[in-house]
């Protein structure tokens, strides 16, 4: 079994997550990273997308939507601003969000189509990470 | 000396105010708890926060980026954090004192304010108002914190003000609060320059646009924290000031009886003088 590594993740109401972890994965803004343990120390900030951590054979998923990572060689510690666990997605709120967001990126009428793509992205991340329940 | 009925009824009105004072010290006891609690969960999230905002800015020393340097405004956004309610001792007005007293102009202030009572003060006095968020007091979350601060940055960033600074009551413990001021930017390089180095990291994307990233999350968190610390002083606050008034109303009721008593027994002094004259007059 490879090395393990600290893996924390603490959102502004809770700690989400804090336990020992074999790799974890995410979306940045460079694109997608996988990280082990015994990476160079990198702070990278967080894109909407879905979190995967796998400890031996448990894979977990969350969407994980703000924030940035901070990777030290044995601990990793994600500052998350929005995370969800599958199971706390309401899944017909993520799909008008979504249907709501096409929208007016495909009418471009003059609000701000960054805000509306970043909502997009953010409920694609939550239905995807709600099917993988 | 008041009549006996007087003396009654004063002492049912101070027992019932005791009873709402009493009432509203355990609401708040309650509501203190919760308001720690929340704190406390928090606390870690700051941590890394500042950790990870000092190591980022003692490397990027020299790097020239809006958010480090004043602009060219002299107005100053201060963000007001107050509670909504009343009756929670020198609260409110410790903070709008703070402001008043301060070395600042009135006329380059604008006010944010978060809570009513700050609100309502500062328009009544005539400062200039920006964005009211006072709902957002009674129940803090992430969500208002993010709005406030993309408020503020975006008039930082158009220079409609040049400096931000919160304006909030730090909770240290149950009794004692303290009434700060906090400048939120520019963020001054040296005061948050540290010695230790454990984290020497290296950034994706470039340190400069690192910093266009990570600072708005610093400054929500620092609001979402003011508000938070806030919430639990205004509680810890007026559990006291309703716990002192608790207190006052017992010495009034026990100095109220003891009146009470005296005046009874007076009269019955006084109806016995005046059957025994009259027994002696038929006689």
């Amino acid at each position: 079994m490879a090395e393990r590594f600290k893996l924390t993740i603490v959102t502004p109401d809770r700690e989400f997550f804090n336990e020992e972890a074999d790799m974890v994965e995410f979306n940045t803004t460079e694109g997608e990273i996988g990280v082990y343990a015994g990476h160079a120390p990198l702070t990278v900030i967080v894109k909407p997308g879905i979190l995967t951590i796998t400890q031996g054979e448990t894979v977990r998923n969350a969407a994980l939507h703000a924030g940035f990572v901070q990777i030290l060689p044995q601990e990793i510690t994600i500052l998350a601003e929005i995370i969800e666990w599958p199971a706390e997605i309401d899944e017909a709120r993520a799909e008008a969000a979504r249907q709501r967001a096409e929208g007016r990126i495909s009418e471009r009428n003059g609000i701000d189509i960054a805000r509306a793509e970043a909502a997009l992205m953010r409920s694609i991340a939550r239905i995807n990470a709600a099917k993988m329940k | 000396m008041a009549s006996m009925r007087d003396i009654k009824r004063r002492k049912g009105s101070v027992q019932s105010t005791q009873q709402i004072t009493k009432a509203m010290k355990l609401v708040s006891t309650v509501k203190l708890q919760r308001a720690k609690g929340r704190a406390e969960k928090s606390k870690t999230y700051f941590n890394c926060m500042y950790e990870t905002v000092v190591s980022m800015l003692s490397k990027a020393g020299e790097i020239n980026h809006p958010y480090l340097k004043a602009n060219d405004s002299h107005k100053k956004a201060v963000i007001v954090i107050t509670g909504s309610r009343g009756l929670a001792g020198g609260y409110n007005s410790n903070i709008i004192k703070l402001v008043r007293n301060n070395e600042w102009n009135k006329d380059d202030l604008i006010i944010y304010p978060i809570g009513s009572k700050g609100r309502d003060t500062f328009a009544r006095l005539g400062y200039e108002m920006g964005e009211d968020y006072s709902d957002a007091i009674e129940e803090p979350i992430y969500a208002d914190a993010m709005k406030i601060c993309s408020q503020v940055l975006d008039d930082f960033a158009t220079g409609r003000v040049g400096e931000i600074y919160v304006v909030y009551t730090g909770f240290k413990n149950t009794v004692t609060h303290i009434p700060t001021c906090l400048k939120l930017l520019p963020i001054k390089i040296e005061d948050e320059r540290s010695d230790d180095d454990k984290a020497v990291l290296d950034f994706e994307p470039e340190t400069e646009d690192a910093v266009d990233l990570i600072i708005p999350k610093y400054i929500t968190s620092l609001i979402y924290g003011a508000m938070i610390e806030s919430v639990a002083s205004e509680n810890a606050a007026r559990m006291q000031a309703m716990d002192n008034a608790t207190n006052n109303a017992d010495e009034i009721i026990s100095s109220l009886s003891l009146l009470y008593n005296r005046a009874r027994q007076s009269a019955i002094t006084q109806e016995l003088t005046e059957i025994i004259a009259g027994a002696q007059a038929i006689s």
